[in-house]
């Protein structure tokens, strides 16, 4: 099986004067082209240092990362960090400003995706004019807007009330699908995870390795979107499974 | 609207009128005070001036535009100086920020200068830079620009840490860090740092005239009192009190136009 991502016993520790602390240890695992994987753990356990690592803004002290030949990687991070002074549309050309790919042909494509995405009115409006739920689509439009293959997601919703996640959750695993892109979410909420991925890692506590790895599978008759996937009948047994994953302690 | 809400703001113009009668009435009251008393000759009027006396040599020095002179010399001193310290305190911010062991090598030195009394180093400047503007500028400048300095590069320092990681996970380098999200999200910082430093460039500019000048309100001021005008010394400072609010005000209508957009 050809795969996009893979992972290899991957290892990385912080240093500061007060000491060494090991984050990772002996990490491994891959992803499918097209497959969307959830990642659930203790929370200070190096869940973020992993996708700093996959995104190479940090390098390992051990192992590999290897991702497909040409393939590239967007991240999301948890808050959506939308400039204060630029407008919707100019916070999501952000992405393609740095990368010096703006012209006309771009402008056309972002208009088209914020029409998509239900930003199309708030094209010139401030950050402060716009919704949690629209803010966090501004935020994965100026990440797709640079076309990566594998979608890193930091805790993307948890910024966001109860009620807004789950629509907005729902909204951008919709995004992803129509656009055929392979995910790797973040979460400390054991339904969300139960509800996108199609594979749940559970990490330990730091220094972080993967405890067990849970392939969902769910029954929808309607289509699995995570909406329905909340009423699926083996909904409750996958999350009393990551439940005590987590919460065992051997 | 309801009875309420009209009795709340009845009583709120109510009180801003009583703020705004008081205001005046002090003004007049002291500005009579000073004229009938250099009048009445309670104070002697060579020494004390008086408000007529100083509108008179306002009037003569403004017909053979004297003053005009004179406070076209201060103030072009002071835009001078002010857009000096602005842009010499974001460049060196701008390379401490860069740069961060050179700003843990030079942090001692910028607090020694900083606190330092620069008008102790203005004789200084005389000797090495001459009698001249050149002087006044450099006077003016020191005064504000270690100051500036260091307030913009903590300002800069304290940029959120994930934000300057969104724009690396967007491919950005340092320099992105730099012009799209340090310089712009620093606009507030750097309009604030400028009301500072409007009145601090001002006190640098005065300050160097009375030791190093042939015009100007500053060179007035000394001149005046050695020769014992102290009309124009009185002029000067009146003078001088509605140019630091003329400035101030200007910099806070920029302030309003700029940061709109800031939370
Ligand atoms: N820059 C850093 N320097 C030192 N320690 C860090 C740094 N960043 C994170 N850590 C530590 O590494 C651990 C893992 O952090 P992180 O990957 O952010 O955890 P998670 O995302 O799983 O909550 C935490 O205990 C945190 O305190
Ligand atoms: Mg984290």
């Amino acid at each position: 099986m050809d795969m996009l991502l893979t992972v290899n016993d991957l290892a990385y520790s912080y240093h500061s004067l007060s000491g060494e602390t090991q984050v990772l240890d002996g990490i491994s695992f891959s992803i499918q082209q097209g497959e969307f994987v959830a990642i659930v753990g203790p929370s200070g356990c190096g869940k973020s240092t992993l996708l700093s690592l996959i995104c190479r803004l940090l390098t390992p002290d051990s192992g590999e990362i290897l991702l497909e030949e040409g393939k590239k990687v967007g991240y999301m991070l948890q808050k959506d960090h939308l400039l204060d002074w630029r407008t919707t549309e100019k916070n999501v050309a952000l992405g393609m400003e740095i990368n010096h790919q703006l012209t006309e042909q771009t402008y056309l494509q972002i208009d088209y995706m914020l029409n998509n995405y239900g930003l199309v009115g708030f094209r010139k409006a401030r950050p402060d004019e716009l919704s949690g739920g629209m803010r966090q689509r501004a935020a994965l439009i100026r990440t797709l807007l640079l076309e990566p293959d594998l979608l890193l997601l930091d805790e993307p919703f948890s910024a966001l009330d109860y009620q807004t996640r789950l629509s907005v959750s729902d909204d951008i695993w919709k995004i992803l699908q129509k656009e055929n892109k392979t995910a790797l979410l973040i979460t400390h909420d054991i339904s969300e995870a139960i509800s996108m991925a199609d594979r749940i890692l559970v990490f330990s506590r730091r220094p972080a390795a993967i405890k067990k790895e849970i392939p969902v599978i769910l029954t929808c008759p309607n289509g699995r979107t995570p909406f329905h996937a909340r009423s699926a009948p083996e909904f409750k047994e996958y999350f009393n499974l990551v439940w005590k994953e987590l919460n065992d302690d051997e | 609207m309801n009875r309420s809400q009209k009795e709340f703001l009845a009583q709120y113009r109510r009180r801003r009128r009583i703020v705004n009668v008081w205001r005046c009435l002090l003004l007049l009251l002291f500005v009579g005070a000073w004229e009938g008393s250099t009048m009445t000759g309670l104070l002697d009027p060579f020494i004390f001036s008086s408000p007529s006396r100083i509108l008179s040599s306002f009037i003569s020095m403004l017909k053979d535009r004297s003053i005009l002179y004179h406070m076209g010399i201060t103030l072009s001193e002071t835009f001078i100086s002010f857009f000096l310290v602005i842009l010499i305190g974001i460049l060196l911010a701008i390379v401490l920020w860069w740069n961060s062991t050179l700003a843990k090598i030079l942090e001692p030195y910028l607090v020694v200068l900083n606190s330092l009394p620069k008008t102790a180093l203005a004789p200084v400047f005389i000797v090495w830079l001459g009698n001249n503007m050149k002087t006044i500028l450099v006077a003016a400048v020191s005064v504000a620009v270690f100051g500036t300095t260091i307030t913009l590069y903590s300002s800069f320092q304290s940029m959120d840490e994930d934000k300057i990681k969104l724009i690396r996970t967007l491919g950005g380098s340092k320099k992105d860090i730099l012009w799209k999200l340090i310089l712009p999200g620093n606009i507030p910082a750097i309009i604030s740092v400028m009301k500072v430093n409007i009145g601090l460039t001002l006190v640098g500019v005065i300050i160097g005239e009375f030791l190093a000048a042939k015009a100007g309100l500053g060179y007035l001021i000394v001149y005046g009192s050695q020769v014992f005008k102290l009309d124009f010394v009185l002029l000067s400072i009146v003078i001088l009190c509605f140019i630091s609010t003329a400035l101030y005000l200007l910099i806070s209508l920029l302030e309003k136009i700029c940061t709109r957009h800031y939370q």
